[in-house]
């Protein structure tokens, strides 16, 4: 097959079989990265400009090196502060960048939705690095990257995500594309941590680690926000440790291989340990370098063909 | 100079009256209406092949002004709803400032003297300021005009206070206009809450903040013997809450908009910003439950809830852009397809919804048609549609999720007063 699309803006649109051929065509840029020169020219003459109006360490860094190593012109923007000034002047600050004459937007937004708004009044792909609650597609596709390289499949797979479901892209974008694929996808938390009829997505609800993470292949953990609690949502983070973190005991009622995942940045301590964080089951840098590779190959394949963008 | 209009299908809910009658208008009054008057050199509309109905009455318009007047103004607005056929439109008090002072009930009156098509009738805020902290000069502001009392976009959620508006507005025999809406409950919410918003990750608005706001006022209701309208029933619920008070006997009446009948938060996955409103779209039962309640009766009247909102203020993000959407022109159009055409309602029964059972609300002899009456009336096509253009809306504002719709029910002429204040293509 080949990939005729403009944008990557989440998982819930993409087919399987997309899916599939992304993570087949990130293989072969995944041993680019084990060579002494790890650039190649694919992107030569692209330009990719990455808008980022959230705090971000591993995504921003990860995009930008895989823009590089295609040998693409790299254009980082960040804005922090009032999002409700940011928000005003989005697609502005957008179509003045492509005036500039760029190929290609990567945004990272604390509000849904925003790159299916530049998606569709701009004539330039978009890819979506994590908008608000809703997806985070790059991040979806590297943890099934890694989870497929490790386990060489995902179709029968149990996975387990446990953490704040309701305030997660990751979760969302995780839980599409698991689903997709054929694995068996549980979710876990407080329950005011989870957002109505989710099951309708394909997970399977549990409120009790002991119970979701019962014969799991894959453990995914997710951050517990610190702000998000004292809204009222979890009583305490020593409650929320209490019942939730990832215990040797609650892991050893996984499978025995069973892997450790987590989108980062990890609160050592909160929901994971140092010693499993660390330890011999947790595939968290494995991630991150795949992330890398999965991103080269979203460029490759949104930008490898297409033309210049310019304001509709 | 008298007026003719000819052959026309005219209803009149009011008398229950359909057939096809010729009405004289004179001196901005009904003259006659009889068959086959004469014309003896009066200006002649052809009404054939259209309904003639009583001029609507809208319960719930924005109309921006005093303060936003870059959104909406009370010429502007009345210009839209000209063309939507309304000849009466009454405007929320959630002006900047608010309507909570006599002063401000006459400066609207003033300036639709000045410039509006229709007839405006001011709404004044239940609470000083809307800050829902202290009663509103409720009688003073009745003596300036004012028609009833809302803090439309806040629910008045201190209960004793609401008590208290319920007893007094009982001395003056107004409506009080409920926003039902618990924002305990609602908080930051954007969308309704439920599966839609947990796909898309936004903030939902349960129903329940509707449920409770609901059940909450008609408890008070109950208590003090007062008149309650509940402004833009959106969920099933709050439907049957209404249900069951109507059925104790107690003074409530209550609206729907055209928008909460024709779509559900389905439309939020465009994250098209029109389809940003509160109360949010809901679901297909809500919208069920809704076209029941206009059916049975629970819900009285069909209320636009025009809320326009400058372009750039929608040119935003999901999270950002204010809620609301501009409603008077496409109003007909949408009851006709989701309740005519859907065998909800007859026509006879959408127009009460929009002329006399309003009228009866507001306690004035207005949205009929009969001799001696102000000659309010619109006159359309059930049949033929038309295009919504975002070019072609007459209000300031074109936030309209329907842009691009086929609609039925084309306006041919308003009248208002006698005047023809806005005639349709052919």
């Amino acid at each position: 097959m080949s990939f005729q699309r403009k944008d990557l803006l989440g998982m819930e649109d993409l087919s399987s079989e997309e899916i599939i051929f992304i993570l087949d065509t990130a293989k072969s840029f995944r041993e680019i990265l084990e060579r002494p020169i790890k650039m190649v020219p694919t992107l030569r003459g692209k330009t990719v400009a990455n808008l980022f109006f959230e705090p971000s360490t591993r995504t921003r860094l990860s995009f930008e090196l895989a823009e590089k190593r295609l040998n693409a012109a790299v254009l980082s923007f960040s804005s922090l502060g009032s999002s409700v000034a940011k928000g005003e002047t989005l697609l502005d600050t957008a179509k003045n960048i492509l005036a500039m004459k760029v190929d290609c937007f990567v945004l990272r937004h604390t509000s849904p939705g925003t790159p299916h708004l530049l998606a569709r009044e701009l004539d330039v792909s978009v890819i979506n690095a994590g908008d608000g609650a809703h997806e985070h597609p790059t991040q979806a596709l590297l943890d099934l990257y890694t989870i497929r390289e490790r386990k060489g499949r995902v179709e029968g797979l149990k996975m387990a995500i446990v953490g704040d479901i309701s305030h997660s892209r990751v979760a969302r974008s995780n839980i599409w594309g698991m689903v997709k694929l054929g694995a068996e996808v549980r979710i876990c938390g407080p329950p005011t941590l989870i957002p109505p009829d989710i099951e309708r997505m394909g997970a399977k609800v549990f409120y009790s680690p002991e119970k979701a993470l019962q014969g799991v292949d894959v453990v995914m953990m997710l951050r517990i926000q610190k702000e998000r609690q004292t809204r009222g949502l979890v009583p305490s983070v020593n409650e929320y440790k209490e019942f939730f973190s990832l215990t040797e005991e609650r892991l050893d009622l996984a499978r025995k291989d069973a892997l450790v995942m987590h989108p980062g940045p990890v609160n050592r301590g909160v929901e994971l340990p140092a010693r499993i964080a660390d330890g011999e089951r947790s595939i968290i840098l494995d991630q991150v370098t795949n992330g890398v590779a999965v991103r080269m190959a979203i460029l490759y394949l949104l930008l490898g063909k297409r033309r210049q963008g310019r304001v509709k | 100079m008298a007026l003719l209009i000819k052959g026309g299908r005219l209803i009149d809910p009011a008398s229950g009256r359909d057939e096809e009658l010729d009405i004289l208008i004179e001196e901005g009054k009904i003259g006659k209406i009889a068959r086959d008057i004469r014309a003896l050199g009066r200006r002649i509309i052809d009404a054939s092949g259209k309904v003639v109905s009583p001029g609507f009455i809208d319960l719930h318009t924005h109309l921006r002004q005093p303060g936003r007047e870059d959104e909406e103004t009370i010429e502007t607005g009345s210009r839209a709803a000209a063309k939507g056929g309304f000849t009466t439109v009454c405007a929320m008090p959630n002006t900047e400032p608010p309507v909570d002072d006599p002063s401000l009930v006459e400066f609207v009156y003033g300036e639709a003297r000045r410039c509006a098509l229709v007839e405006v009738l001011p709404i004044a805020t239940i609470t000083a300021g809307r800050k829902g902290k202290d009663l509103s000069s409720m009688g003073r502001l009745s003596r300036a005009g004012a028609v009833a009392f809302s803090d439309d976009g806040e629910w008045v959620s201190d209960s004793n206070l609401m008590r208290r508006a319920l007893e007094y507005v009982k001395m003056l025999n107004l409506p009080l206009i409920s926003h039902c809406e618990d924002k305990a409950l609602s908080q930051e919410g954007v969308m309704n809450e439920g599966y839609c918003s947990t796909t898309l990750g936004l903030s939902g608005m349960p129903k329940q903040a509707e449920e409770v706001a609901v059940f909450r006022d008609l408890v008070l209701l109950g208590m003090t013997g007062s008149r309650l309208h509940v402004a833009h029933l959106s969920t099933s619920r709050g439907v049957e809450l209404v249900r069951e008070a109507k059925r104790e006997g107690l003074r409530v009446t209550s609206e729907v908009t055209p928008h909460h009948l024709a779509l559900t938060d389905r439309e939020v996955r465009s994250f098209n910003t029109n389809t940003k409103m509160n109360p949010p779209l809901r679901e297909e039962e809500d919208v069920a439950a809704l076209k029941q309640g206009l059916k049975d009766g629970t819900i009285d009247i069909i209320a636009t809830d025009h809320a326009p909102h400058a372009f750039e203020e929608k040119e935003v993000d999901y999270v950002m852009a204010p809620f609301g959407i501009t409603s008077l022109e496409t109003a007909l159009g949408l009851v006709i397809r989701e309740l005519l055409e859907k065998g909800t309602l007859t026509l006879m029964e959408i127009l009460a919804k929009m002329t006399v059972n309003p009228a009866r609300i507001l306690g004035m002899a207005i949205g009929r048609i009969e001799e001696g009456a102000r000659a309010d009336l619109a006159i359309f096509d059930p049949k033929k549609t038309w295009k919504v253009r975002e070019e072609e809306f007459l209000s300031r504002s074109t936030n309209s999720p329907f842009i691009g719709w086929e609609l039925p029910g084309k306006m041919a002429w308003t009248i208002a007063g006698g005047r023809v204040i806005y005639q349709g293509s052919k």
